[in-house]
């Protein structure tokens, strides 16, 4: 492309985003939109609730105890292949056959 | 005598034996005692990814992220007392974890995720605005060499990352999950957004060192480039620092 | 011997600053003149939590309390930490900087204050990392009892004599919670006033009080948990108005980390703490 050429792209280009709108500024840091990231990553110095579970759970996927199968929110999405030309699939129905036995 | 290195490991294993020489005060061992610490710190750092991965939390469900933080945080345990650190290895865990082996498209959502919290801690910036177009002759501009804000995050998906994290927001209208996306992460005030650049976007960014005029950078860009909705992107996230 | 700024809080009451009560504190501090922040989340580059905490420190005293140094670690203090506490004093300049007598790194960072022997070796270690950080800051710290849930049979010293002992090396001054003391005796079946009868509350420059959960061990006794997730229990509350007969008025904090309530709920606890501060003549 020409510089001119060029040129004449950019000058559009800015005529168009000079209408973009600007979020107005928030006063100061008050309204959080969404607190999770601001909860993200929070140091604290208060212990967990109770004295069992997550802490002396076995946690040991490569064994038999891993029998959880993900059951979120399904996402059709076409994936690669896997290396071996093995068709994967995104959708979260299809998925016990890649658990490890 | 106990040493950290002992008590540590033992923290993090429930196989592995009670240091020795804890007691409940009364001359009996110490037991459950211990497990408190145990507790406190497989609950405080699952916590934590938890906050920090909601979108990859909606998409394998609560109970099966719960379960899947306690190996991840035991493979990669924090090495920073910065717990807004925590987690940057979470791409890397999920990209090697066999039972999401068939998901592989949540390393990239828990990379945005990432981005997002390293924005909102970001070093604040004044980037350029729509306004500060206005006036400015678009041969100066072209001329003009850019940064990016300290906040910027640009992450290129062979999925389409940036809906599916739309997708899964609070109340989100749901759109169709198409081909690959490259997308922006970007902190125009205070609340970093999550947006999906055009095609061939990623270069134009990339090129922008300091250093490279703008029209130059432009030459990074694929034929058919979309700048105009580029522009008013960059402008809106005022991603552009000169 | 020692040459340190000295802690600065008013003599009334402070909360734990959360992000979601911003706009109430400002609206409706009632007797909160002073917020209490965990130092580690001020350590970013900017952002809402850098410019609130700015906006805040125009209108409260500041606490920077550190959960992440590890004092009580087996190694050196990371350098990098330190660093950054230094930066974070110098652009915030709290009224107070205090930290725990407990570590939480060892390689990895175990994001819980782990519990320390009593023992010679530890208040060398312990003495060496708070002279390094006092003259990194160029400031006096606090140092804060901790809550224990199980007891070391190495230990040659009690916590209170341990806790003077440092005050006696470092010229530290010290951070009493309170809810620790009775977490403490009733897991380990020692008394509390006993505790305070004992604790050199001539070095206190702070009081925390905050709530506990109930549990028990394995052979059902009475195990708390220092959960911060609740109101604080009466008689942890009867515990507080004896420390301060002996302390006299001291700054005192509310702590309230997990299942953090409406700012309300959040501002009677400071209410009731301020009615036994400064008791009705």
């Amino acid at each position: 492309m020409s510089t001119t050429a060029k040129n004449i792209v950019i000058a559009s280009a800015m005529a168009a985003a000079m209408t973009a709108a600007v979020a107005p500024a928030a006063h100061a840091a008050g309204k959080e939109k969404c607190y999770g990231v601001s909860l993200a990553g929070k140091n604290d110095c208060a212990a967990g609730p109770g004295t069992t579970c997550a802490g002396t759970s076995t946690v040991d996927y490569q064994g038999n105890a891993w029998t959880l199968v993900p059951a979120g929110t399904c996402a059709d999405i076409e994936v690669p292949a896997m290396a071996d030309g093995t068709e994967r699939m995104g959708s979260l129905e299809a998925l016990e056959r890649d658990l490890p036995a | 005598m106990t040493n950290h290195q002992d008590f540590g490991a033992a923290l993090l294993d429930a196989d592995h034996p009670t240091p020795p020489r804890l007691s409940d005060g009364q001359g009996r061992p110490a037991g459950k005692r211990f497990d408190v610490y145990r507790n406190n710190v497989a609950v405080s750092l699952s916590d934590a990814l938890e906050v920090a991965f909601p979108v990859i939390r909606r998409l394998v469900g609560e109970d099966f992220f719960r379960a899947m933080a306690g190996v991840a945080l035991r493979r990669y345990p924090p090495q920073s007392p910065l717990m807004a650190a925590f987690g940057q290895d979470m791409p890397t865990f999920l990209d090697s974890f066999p039972p999401v082996a068939h998901l592989p498209y949540l390393a990239d959502v828990a990379r945005v995720e990432n981005a997002l919290r390293r924005a909102y801690h970001a070093a604040d910036a004044t980037g350029m605005t729509g306004d500060d177009l206005a006036g400015l002759d678009p041969d100066l501009f072209a001329t003009m060499p850019f940064t990016l804000a300290p906040s910027v995050t640009v992450i290129r998906s062979s999925f389409p990352v940036g809906t599916l994290w739309q997708n899964n927001q609070p109340n989100a209208d749901p759109a169709p999950l198409t081909g690959p996306e490259d997308v922006l992460i970007s902190r125009p005030e205070f609340d970093p957004f999550v947006d999906v650049l055009p095609a061939g976007a990623a270069d134009v960014l990339d090129a922008l060192d300091g250093a490279t005029p703008l029209g130059q950078a432009l030459e990074a860009a694929p034929e058919g480039f979309d700048f105009p909705t580029c522009l008013s992107l960059l402008v809106t996230r005022q991603v552009l620092i000169p | 011997m020692f040459d340190y700024t000295p802690n600065s809080l008013p003599t009334s009451v402070g909360v734990g600053y959360k992000p979601q009560h911003f706009e109430d504190v400002i609206r409706d501090p009632g007797p909160v003149q002073w917020l209490e922040v965990h130092a580690e989340n001020y350590m970013g580059q900017g952002g809402r939590p850098i410019a609130q905490m700015k906006e805040l420190s125009q209108k409260f005293a500041i606490s920077a309390h550190g959960v992440g140094l590890s004092i009580g670690g087996e190694g050196p203090l990371d350098p990098d930490h330190l660093k950054r506490l230094r930066h974070l004093m110098d652009w915030l300049n709290p009224a107070s900087f205090s930290e725990h007598l407990a570590w939480s790194s060892h390689g990895i960072f175990f994001n819980d204050l782990l519990p320390l022997p009593y023992t010679d070796a530890t208040l060398t270690r312990v003495a060496d990392h708070i002279n390094d950080v006092q003259q990194t800051l160029g400031r006096q710290m606090l140092l804060e009892n901790p809550s224990s849930y199980l007891w070391f049979d190495d230990s040659t010293y009690s916590e209170v004599d341990f806790l003077a002992t440092i005050v006696a090396r470092t010229g530290c001054g010290l951070l009493l919670d309170v809810n620790n003391v009775f977490v403490s005796a009733t897991n380990l079946k020692m008394g509390a006033r006993e505790y305070i009868d004992a604790y050199p509350t001539e070095y206190v420059g702070e009081l925390h009080l905050g709530g506990h959960d109930e549990d028990t061990d394995d052979t059902g006794a009475p195990l708390l948990i220092d959960s911060h997730s609740r109101e604080v229990a009466d008689p942890v509350w009867d515990l507080y108005t004896y420390t301060l007969a002996k302390t006299g008025p001291t700054p005192t904090l509310i702590e309230w980390d997990n299942d953090v309530p409406d700012w309300n709920v959040l501002r009677a606890e400071a209410d009731r703490a301020a009615a036994a501060l400064t008791p009705a003549s």
